[in-house]
């Protein structure tokens, strides 16, 4: 299980992006907001459990600012903002 | 046959999810110079997802690392290789040991797949370019880089490029000689519509496979230029055609309308007819989810707010 020790951020408010924070929290909290949540919010908000759950993580305060980013973006947006958060390492560390 | 290559930059979504419907023959998802370092880590991510994305598209994947000798080269393999890319396009390739060290890297992966290909950029590179194409059969082939390679020879790019024409020379017999394909250098004005035909064209002429670009606007031209003619096509049926019938009938001399056809022509129509035999890239069937709905919402609305 991986822990969220720090608030992290990841990708942008471009379009076809998103924009992740992540933040360390007592329980799991989810925040979206985003072009297409009418149609495709539990969508989005399935994929993000999802990843979440692959990377360990059960408790965390994350906010998407989705821009219409495909699921393989927004995947690897919070990835990467996990990463950035669990790990202690810097943004662009090498490993 | 690969005639285009597209340069992509890696962190870029907005690029990278439109790259398969650009007509390129394969996308070269850019780790390097197009990265900046604060944000390596997040390209990683986001190009294995992409070369995920791609492999329901007709085009090849490309991921150009960063170069050997820098902190991200081995975290670029081993976050990359898993998704299975094409190539591996290796920056900065200048000796045989880079390209062993290279897939020395890539086999820790377990990925016995993926080729490589070495991007060649300075004069040392130029000078071995045979070792290099030579090194493994896992070498795909050759890709002239000239921005790098002129600042290397102390020297500047010009629209002619009489500056590379050594070096162009070069690694075209190299990698033939290597048995390689061979990719030539981008042409780097994007408004210069002259500019890139006739750079293709000298390209074609020193006998590069293809073309190299950072613009989709020169995808067009490359292909065109890179394919051959519909006459170029029926000379070679034909040529093709009378040496089998000159070989059912016994005949050691084969004739094309009165004059003699000799094991080189044959050899470059057999290319021709082969160059054309490989798949070309066209737009793909995608199957309905979630994201091309997400693209359809977007271009019906842009279109209802273009009609308003």
């Amino acid at each position: 299980m991986a822990k969220i020790v720090k608030r992290a951020t990841a990708g942008t408010m471009e379009s076809s992006d998103a924009f992740v924070q992540i933040a360390p929290a007592d329980d799991l909290e989810i925040e979206l907001h985003s072009v297409v949540e009418e149609q495709f919010g539990e969508d989005i908000r399935a994929l993000i459990r999802r990843v979440l759950n692959e990377s360990g993580i059960q408790s965390a305060h994350l906010r998407v600012e989705d821009r219409g980013a495909l699921d393989c973006v927004l995947e690897a947006r919070i990835r990467t903002a996990v990463s950035r958060a669990a790990e202690g390492t810097k943004k662009g560390d090498a490993q | 046959m690969i005639r285009s290559l597209l340069f992509i930059p890696g962190n870029s979504p907005s690029l990278l999810v439109g790259g398969g419907f650009l007509g390129a023959d394969a996308l070269i998802l850019d780790l390097e110079d197009a990265v900046a370092p604060a944000e390596k880590d997040a390209a990683r991510l986001l190009v294995q997802n992409a070369v995920r994305w791609f492999k329901r598209f007709p085009v090849r994947t490309i991921v150009r690392v960063n170069a050997l000798d820098t902190p991200y080269f081995r975290a670029d393999i081993q976050t990359v290789l898993p998704a299975e890319p094409d190539m591996i396009m290796l920056p900065k390739s200048g000796t045989r040991s880079d390209i062993e060290q290279a897939l020395s890297v890539m086999s820790v992966t377990g990925n016995e797949k993926t080729a490589l290909f070495p991007l060649v950029e300075t004069a040392l590179g130029i000078e071995n370019a045979y070792s290099i194409a030579a090194s493994s059969p896992r070498v795909y082939g050759l890709l002239l880089g000239a921005e790098d390679l002129t600042r290397d020879l102390h020297t500047k790019r010009t629209g002619e490029g009489a500056e590379i024409a050594y070096a162009r020379g070069r690694i075209v017999c190299a990698a033939r000689a290597a048995g390689k394909e061979v990719y030539d250098t981008p042409f780097t004005d994007v408004n210069d519509d002259a500019g890139i035909l006739a750079d293709t064209e000298t390209a074609k002429s020193f006998g590069f496979t293809g073309k190299a670009s950072i613009s989709p606007r020169h995808i067009d031209p490359i292909n065109r230029i890179f394919s051959p003619s519909p006459a170029e096509i029926r000379e070679a049926q034909d040529i093709v055609r009378a040496a089998k019938e000159a070989e059912k009938e016994g005949r050691g001399v084969i004739a094309l309308n009165g004059k003699m056809i000799d094991a080189p022509v044959l050899a470059r129509a057999e290319q021709v007819l082969a160059s054309i035999s490989a798949p070309t890239p066209v737009a793909a069937s995608i199957t309905t989810d979630k994201a091309d709905k997400k693209e359809n919402e977007e271009r019906s609305d842009k279109e209802v707010s273009d009609e308003r």
